[in-house]
């Protein structure tokens, strides 16, 4: 099928956001503002056809587009998408509608810039999700870092630039180690950078347990899983409510997406040789990190903890290997990216009032807005899964894969479904309900038009998501198989 | 004997250079000292753009010799040549108003520049060791004088006094290891030389110690660790007119002393050098981007990161593959026209009073000059090496030659210490973008500089569609590479 469509997903928002650079000073923000709102919708609309156009009886690439771009490395601007990132896409298209409304009238100051750096980093995240070729990808992956670093250095809280920093060489440590795989596998495969190429190199078990690790440095800092996790909460706390929607949300998916389309096909002996070790990371994710945010006092920091111990479930039901873990994984991944960027945005609505994410600032909230009260308790809810919202698909699929394999895995992870409620709704508890604790409490005002937009269209996706998931489930069907069959084989040689 | 013809159109540009200085330097004294000066700049850069364009319209297919064998004009001469000639032309334009306020606007200046240039195309088309020599020599002596321009500053003549004690010591190695090669060979033609090294045995002291000798002598010009002492003061004391020449366009004739000698000369001495080469290049790179997080000084900062560069290029080298000459190539031309821009910027941020060469200038720079702001990120990002820029595809290449000669962990090492690199050119736009401005008063603006800027800062990322042609032709220059 000939279409140029993932070019104009693409470049429409890159170059969208460079004709709103183009605006200026602060004031002509309001022109960047339709701008932006006007552009990420077109986005949002074009790309509904891959949606619509998809063929879910195949595990084949589609919307495929292929042009030569160095030669001397046989090096293709190839784009293509599978069942895998195609839902992925979607989602960043939705969010950045989301972010950009939400930044309406948050954000006063070069609002031009901060609108492109969203723009532009749309384009880029789908991008990542349909190269098809790994330096395009990479080029994609670490482009993306740029526009986040700006956003959560010139618009973030009071320690911004020892987050961002921290956030860039971070993520920048683990790319590179994936480029040098990249690079080893590029000798490999007799001078292919095409990602598909890769999925059918055979390799010797060491290399390839090498080769995991290099990606797993890559992907696990982005997930993030345990121990290399201690950006994100630095991250998420200082960047502006947009950032940390997008990075929780989008990015964090990059990783999840990374281990399915890099590690598990491309290394699957590797793979299944550590699988120990992911899943005991994952077990830890979800467990001692649910109660560290327990512990939280600062909202932002109890979400993002959250966040850890969610994606945790990802790649649980990644490396358990079978076809409910997967599914699971990546219901888990969607469900995610709207249920965080939720809260991240239920706290936005908070911090803007009153400037404090500290729980002990408000209690009773729910007396002055009740409206607010019953977005942030649905997205509470969903977030320690209740059944009927989208939490509930991801986790109790994954659930139910990691059963199969051992049930002390599945026992260890239900725990979570004890542990998630008893720090979301303990922090409902103390923001959302009691007595009005102050003034400046009782004197909030609701949700205005504008926040009930966004937060309602989020509360919709999450409803839909949570009582009819089989669209969703049928668009990865095919590709999830294909995959699983990958993973069955041995690529040693 | 047979008598040759000399063939000496082969070095036409080189001629057009030095005999334009040579009429610049007797013209101007006619002139009133203003006219004077305006004259021999325009002319100058005219000429160098000319040259350039020359070059380009009579770009070599393959490699001919021509002066006895002495010199060579291939496809990587004529590249290189154009990137000097362009670059420096550059940054001509970019010192007019820092050499004006500061009183060094002077023809001298100019001429000194074009002998220099001179040097730097004769030591890209050497292909005889005293060819070699006479062009080095005549590039550093020039180099010397421009440095010591600030006659009345310490810190100016603490360099030049600094880089010509140590220069004239590397020069004085490099002679002593030419003259045991040719002890060992008996001629100074490096075609000879590297057809009669052939098959050396490993073990041949005499052979090693001239191995040594030249690789030491080329690390020293590179400034690569441990040879590196001069690099930081010189590039910190010089005007910043003179920093930006040393620093850009030298590095491309050392390039191609690097690759004549080595890849040339001593081709079949791989295994030996490429050992030297991969300590000097890991310590380089290690060396550089470590101690320039420690620096204030914006000038001496881009002084380490130049050592930590020039480390990533010696690693395309020491790979001994076509692949590896070729990133190396590109790699040193990227990095020419990014050490061209990043001085372009602190010489447009400069004023008359106030050198600009502090970190703490940078501060809310795109509060004050937004534009010029941008560039700077751009830059910054494309030094780090972080895609979309072309400072991504040079480490890429690099990177990509290490790994394809089985030397992963060297490649490993090297990335790991780009992310500590990462950190200072993080900081810089830190400076700029995230802290608040000193003071609040705008930079003042230069439309045609800034204009040159925005186009040499962006084609390091306009460029991207195109790069793929950009790294073929170096493929190609490579394959031609003519001993």
């Amino acid at each position: 099928m000939e279409s140029n469509l993932l070019s104009i997903l693409i470049w429409l928002p890159i170059l969208a956001g460079v004709l709103i650079l183009g605006t200026g000073g602060d004031e002509r923000a309001p022109l960047a503002r339709k701008l932006a709102l006007g552009f990420s919708i077109v986005v949002l609309i074009l790309s509904l056809p891959l949606w619509s156009g998809f063929d879910t009886t195949t595990a084949e690439m589609q919307f495929i587009e292929r042009a030569p771009w160095i030669h001397s490395f046989n090096v293709w601007y190839s784009l293509g998408i599978d069942g895998i990132s195609m839902p992925l896409i979607l989602l960043t298209t939705a969010l950045t509608v989301i972010v950009v409304i939400a930044g309406w009238e948050v954000i006063q100051e070069r609002v031009a810039q901060y609108m492109a750096a969203f723009l532009i980093m749309e384009g880029v995240m789908i991008g990542v999700f349909s190269a098809l070729d790994a330096v395009l990808f990479y080029v994609f992956w670490e482009a993306m870092l740029i526009p986040m670093f700006l956003i959560i250095g010139i618009w973030g809280g009071p320690n911004r630039i020892y987050a961002t920093i921290k956030f860039f060489l971070y993520t920048l440590l683990g790319s590179l180690l994936m480029l040098v795989a990249f690079l080893y596998l590029y000798n490999k495969s007799d001078g292919s950078f095409s990602i598909l190429d890769f999925h059918d190199l055979k390799i010797g078990l060491n290399a390839q347990i090498l080769i995991f690790l290099a990606f797993f440095t890559a992907f696990a800092v982005k997930v993030p899983m345990f121990p290399v996790h201690t950006w994100l909460p630095d991250a998420h706390v200082e960047a502006p409510t947009g950032g940390s929607v997008i990075l929780a949300a989008i990015m964090l998916k990059m990783g999840g997406y990374g281990f399915l389309r890099f590690n598990m096909p491309i290394t699957p002996d590797a793979s299944h040789e550590l699988a120990w070790f992911m899943i005991t990371l994952s077990l830890i994710a979800i467990v001692y990190i649910a109660l560290v945010a327990l512990v939280q006092g600062d909202m932002k920091k109890l979400i993002a903890y959250s966040s850890i111990s969610h994606m945790g479930f990802v790649t649980l039901g990644m490396f358990v290997f079978n076809s409910q873990g997967l599914e699971g994984a990546m219901m888990q991944m969607i469900s995610h990216g709207f249920i965080s960027g939720a809260l991240f945005l239920c706290v936005g609505v908070l911090y803007d009032r009153l400037h404090s994410r500290e729980i002990k600032t408000y209690s009773g909230v729910a007396t002055p807005m009740p409206v607010f009260a019953a977005f942030m308790v649905l997205f509470a809810m969903a977030n320690s899964g209740l059944p009927g919202t989208s939490g509930f698909v991801g986790e109790f699929l994954v659930i139910m894969g990691s059963f199969q394999v051992n049930a002390w895995f599945a026992i260890i992870a239900a725990l979570t479904l004890i542990f998630g409620a008893a720090y979301t709704l303990w922090m409902i508890k103390r923001v959302v309900y009691g007595a009005v604790v102050s003034d400046d409490v009782a004197a909030l005002k609701d949700v205005n038009q504008r926040e009930i937009l966004f937060l309602g269209l989020l509360a919709a996706m999450v409803l839909v998501v949570g009582i009819w998931p089989n669209p969703i489930l049928e668009v990865m069907h095919a590709t999830i198989d294909n995959l699983l069959q990958h993973t069955q084989i041995s690529k040693l040689p | 004997m047979k008598v040759e013809a000399l063939k000496a159109a082969a070095a036409t540009p080189e001629m057009i250079v030095a005999f334009m200085a040579c009429l610049i330097l007797v013209a101007a004294l006619y002139m009133k000292k203003e006219a004077g000066h305006r004259f021999s700049y325009g002319l100058s850069v005219v000429t160098l753009i000319f040259v350039a364009i020359q070059i380009m319209m009579n770009f070599s297919e393959t490699g001919t010799t021509a002066l006895n064998n002495m010199f060579v004009d291939d496809p990587m001469a004529d590249l290189l040549k154009i990137a000097i000639c362009l670059i420096s032309a550059g940054v001509f334009v970019y010192s007019r108003q820092y050499n004006q306020d500061r009183g060094i606007f002077i023809g001298e200046y100019y001429v000194l520049g074009m002998f220099g240039v001179t040097g730097m195309m004769v030591m890209a088309s050497a292909n005889h060791l005293l060819t070699l020599y006479l062009g080095l020599e005549l590039m550093s002596l020039c180099l010397y004088a421009m440095i010591a321009f600030y006659r009345d500053d310490k810190l100016a003549v603490e360099a030049a006094m600094k880089y010509f004690v140590l220069g004239a010591l590397a020069s004085s190695i490099l002679l002593y290891g030419m003259s045991l090669l040719y002890g060992l060979t008996g001629s100074l033609e490096l075609s000879v030389i590297r057809d009669s090294l052939a098959g050396t045995q490993q073990g041949n002291v005499a052979v090693a110690l001239a191995v040594v000798f030249i690789v030491v002598a080329v690390s020293f010009k590179l400034g690569a660790v441990p040879f590196h002492m001069w690099v930081p003061d010189v590039y910190q004391g010089s005007p910043t007119s003179t920093t930006a020449f040393v620093g850009a366009a030298p590095k491309i004739a050392a390039f191609a002393m690097t690759l004549r000698l080595l890849a040339g000369g001593l081709e079949d001495l791989h295994g030996m050098w490429q050992q030297m080469l991969m300590i000097i290049a890991l310590l380089s790179i290690a060396g550089g981007n470590i101690i320039a997080i420690a620096q204030s000084n914006l000038k001496r900062m881009l002084a380490y990161s130049t050592i930590s560069h020039m480390g990533y290029f010696l690693c395309g080298i020491l790979a001994g593959t076509e692949e590896g000459y070729s990133a190396s190539l590109f790699y040193v031309l990227v990095y020419a026209a990014m050490s061209l821009a990043a001085f372009g910027i602190v010489l447009y941020l400069a004023t008359k009073e106030n050198e600009s060469d502090q970190l703490d200038d940078l501060k809310g720079l795109s509060k004050r000059s937004p534009w010029i702001a941008f560039l700077l990120m751009v830059l910054m990002f494309s030094m780090a090496g972080i895609p979309p820029t072309a400072g991504f595809f040079a480490k890429f290449s690099v990177i990509q030659a290490l790994v394809n000669a089985n030397l992963v962990w060297v490649a490993v090492i090297a990335v790991i210490l780009a992310v500590v690199g990462a950190y200072y050119y993080l900081r810089i736009i830190k400076l700029a973008y995230f802290d608040a401005p000193e003071s609040d008063e705008a930079v003042k603006s230069n439309a045609g500089m800034s204009a040159v800027l925005t186009v040499n800062v962006l084609l390091i990322v306009a460029i991207l569609p195109w790069i793929g042609s950009l790294l073929a032709l170096c493929n190609q220059v490579i394959r031609q590479f003519t001993v």
